[in-house]
């Protein structure tokens, strides 16, 4: 049976297939369908951990455990996940461990195109590269064999538009595999000095096996059109140069990106008069190609920067273009906004209006820096907010900390937050962390968190009690604020920078867009009393517009938070009931 | 052959849904289909595409400049935005919907005027069409995807009974009705 899916289900189709049975990951576009997806499959356990250290730490837990096991996450999650994949490719495996990374080409929403085959490279981990949904299944489920064969974890790569594209997948049973025995065995897992030694020959000899199979394995093909172009790709790459090349070129369409197969390049480049290497982001193929002195060409053509399409491979080899419609007019920009209703919009409203610094940090907050809130000074990664605002103050002294504050979201503190506050109150630090607490984990589609009192599966469970957590860190004054009332938010503000001692402030409001949040109420403008000041444009509701000079409220829009008609000097905006 | 179909929108208009109900027909026809969507900050209000690729061999996902057979725009702006992807004399069908992004709110930049003739003057073959009022009319406005792949039925000469078996086969049963009704009276129109 064929089945049309997005590439992320056919990844969770793969590990039930597969037998894997546990899936712990952090969610993060455009990975986090996979773990969503595995979790309807009642033979599989799949939990959302605080970070991707932690989930794939689990997974190597379970793996250990003797089941199969899987972890997935963003490209940028492998950074925090990088500790415990650097060693447990030493440790190799029990059971089967793939880790699944979403690279995001040309971020789409990210805030990096970092390319994860640097690290497939640096651990020393075979990483396959599926091109489609139908390979993302096969791949998953090679994948469990080579980790269990060649003792190792593997790594999936995929892109953005693998990762969110649809294409039809064949589906088979699941794999009925009994949990396999796990005996003691400390100079495998045990990473001591004196074991490690013993381990690392053991991953160089995996690595030349596995390097030779590449040039061998079914998913490593070769295919011969016209031969005075050869391609040599892999993944979404493979598609584009399809669909621009068609049967004028051959290809050798990698399906393992790590250990690259060195015999087949060697062949595969002798039998074409140009070779050329089609890759999104780094030269990685080009450059093992050029160390085994093989003339080629690949970023002299192509960009090294953002994501690749048939215009990219057609451009770079001088392919005619497509011409289509033509028109002069530019329309104007539609950048995401926060939602009408958003609970940060109040917050970041009192920020700007204080001119306070604001660290920024990963969240739909981060659209926050967007006009006309321009909110937020600087974003880095997960849970930096905190920590870059405690060197920011100690960098510029002890007035610094009066006119700054970190945001930071709930699901972002439980990830990487925590540590950072730690830092200041250990540290003798000033600063203010405001909490974005929207009881959920927003941007990346309502993921639940460890503060959420629920799980992936549905289970409810006690939730993370943050103000005992933050006390018992060491911050004495914890407060707790509604954003929707503006002015509290601002007093409260306020009297928390001008203490002399860490503030930690709870803005606490659920997101707009959970199911359970209800509104009875709209806004209305009376156009007799607005004096058309555009108070109430300062805070970017999209249902909010200058229509004939005077502020108009789109009904359809308006979820009557009430947050403008608190900005309205004189008192055009009524908030009432909803009728019907 | 190979068709290119591409849906614009704003995010929360139900783009990805028509964009699967697509899927399911082409599916149903023995077809290959590729359907390729960005997740993420697109869905904050912001402006969304999806591709929608079927025939006997699809490779790229994607759809680039000149390269749609159709657009089915589901807002004026994003028709404009989007019209430099179809081909020329390819078949643009747009909803008249104005959804005013946050520059034109904040007084930054205009709503561009007379789009719908921009888009003949760009070379389109133009539908224009008010899915709205259809989608209002069969009883709820966010019935409007499934009224415009009514309009886009009747127009591209599709197989009704096919699509309307693909319009079952995706939508939640709860609204199916709805979703037939507005199915119907996008047909319908002239």
């Amino acid at each position: 049976m064929n089945k049309i899916m997005i590439g992320n289900e056919a990844v969770a189709r793969g590990l039930y297939e597969a037998g894997v049975r546990v899936v712990s990951s952090y969610p993060g576009t455009p990975s986090t369908e996979i773990t969503e997806f595995a979790a309807k499959f009642p033979e599989v356990y799949a939990e959302w951990a605080p970070n991707e250290k932690v989930a794939l730490e689990t997974a190597i837990g379970a793996s250990i455990g003797g089941a199969r096991s899987f972890t997935g996450m963003k490209h940028v999650g492998l950074n925090v996940a990088a500790d415990p994949l650097f060693t447990v490719s030493y440790t190799g495996v029990n059971a089967g461990l793939v880790i699944a990374v979403a690279d995001d080409p040309g971020m789409h929403s990210s805030q990096n195109e970092q390319d994860s085959r640097n690290y497939a490279i640096g651990a020393k981990v075979p990483m396959l590269e599926p091109s489609d949904s139908g390979e993302c299944l096969a791949f998953v489920k090679e994948a469990y064999e080579l980790s269990e064969k060649y003792d190792t974890p593997v790594i999936l790569r995929l892109c953005t538009r693998v990762a969110h594209s649809q294409s039809a997948v064949p589906l088979s049973e699941r794999a009925d595999l009994p949990l396999k025995s796990y005996e003691k065995n400390a100079a495998k897992f045990v990473m001591v000095p004196a074991n490690a030694k013993g381990r690392h020959p053991v991953v160089e000899q995996r690595t030349a096996a596995l390097a030779e199979l590449a040039n061998t394995a079914w998913f490593n093909r070769v295919e011969y059109h016209d031969k005075k172009l050869g391609v040599i790709t892999a993944g979404d790459c493979y598609q584009y140069a399809r669909e621009a090349l068609g049967d004028s070129a051959s290809y050798l369409k990698l399906g393992m990106v790590n250990p690259l197969p060195e015999k087949l390049i060697r062949d595969f480049a002798a039998s074409v008069d140009r070779l050329v290497v089609i890759e999104e982001l780094d030269p990685v193929i080009e450059r093992f190609v050029r160390s085994l002195g093989i003339e080629v060409e690949g970023k002299s053509l192509f960009p090294v920067c953002g994501e690749f399409s048939q215009v990219t491979v057609r451009e770079a080899l001088g392919v005619a273009a497509v011409k289509g419609c033509e028109t002069a007019e530019k329309a104007p920009v539609r950048p995401p906004v926060m939602c009408p209703g958003c609970p940060h919009r109040g917050l970041f409203y009192v920020l700007k209006k204080l001119g306070v610094y604001v660290s920024g940090d990963i969240g739909c907050y981060t659209l926050g820096a967007g006009a006309p809130l321009t909110a937020i000074d600087t974003t880095v990664c997960m849970g930096a907010s905190v920590s870059a605002l405690h060197g920011y103050n100690k960098a510029r002294g002890a007035e610094s900390a009066k006119k700054s504050v970190a945001v930071i979201g709930d699901s972002t503190f439980m990830h990487s937050g925590i540590t950072g506050l730690v830092n200041i109150a250990y540290n003798m630090g000033n600063s203010n962390v405001i909490l974005l607490d929207n009881s959920i984990t927003g941007m990346t589609g309502h993921q639940q968190n460890p503060t959420t009192g629920q799980t992936l599966k549905g289970d409810i469970v006690a939730a993370v009690d943050v103000p005992a957590l933050v006390k018992a860190i060491g911050i004495k004054r914890v407060v707790t604020v509604d954003p929707y009332d503006v002015e509290t938010t601002e007093r409260v503000i306020r009297e928390e920078l001008a203490a002399d001692e860490p503030s930690f402030i709870i803005s606490k409001r659920p997101c707009a867009l959970l199911k359970y949040v209800k509104f009875p109420n709209i806004c209305d403008v009376d156009r007799e009393k607005c004096k058309s000041c555009k108070a109430c444009m300062r805070i970017g509701c999209p249902a909010i517009s200058i229509i004939d000079g005077k502020a108009q409220i789109n009904r359809e829009l308006c979820v009557g938070c009430g947050v403008c008609a608190q900005l309205c000097k004189f008192g055009a905006i009524s908030t009432s009931a909803r009728e019907g | 052959m190979t068709e290119n179909i591409l849906i614009v929108g704003v995010g929360g208009q139900g783009t990805l849904l028509a964009s699967r109900v697509l899927g399911a027909l082409y599916a149903a026809m023995g077809e290959n289909v590729k359907i390729s969507e960005v997740h993420g900050m697109s869905q904050r209000g912001g402006s969304v595409v999806t591709y929608v690729r079927h025939g006997d061999e699809v490779a790229s996902p994607v759809i680039c400049e000149g390269e749609a057979d159709v657009v089915l725009a589901f807002e004026q702006l994003e028709a404009l935005r989007f019209v430099t992807s179809l081909k020329k004399g390819g078949r643009i069908i747009v909803n008249t919907q104005k959804i005013m992004p946050m520059p034109v709110v904040t007084g930054a930049a205009g709503y561009p005027e007379g789009i719908v003739d921009k888009l003949i003057a760009a070379g389109a073959q133009v539908t224009a069409v008010d899915a709205l009022a259809i989608a209002e009319a069969a009883g709820s406005a966010k019935a409007v995807n499934i009224a415009l792949l009514g309009v886009m039925a009747n127009i591209t000469g599709a197989d009704k009974a096919l699509f309307e078996q693909a319009i079952e086969a995706t939508v939640p049963p709860k609204f199916l009705e709805l979703n037939k009704r507005a199915f119907e009276l996008g047909y319908e129109f002239e």
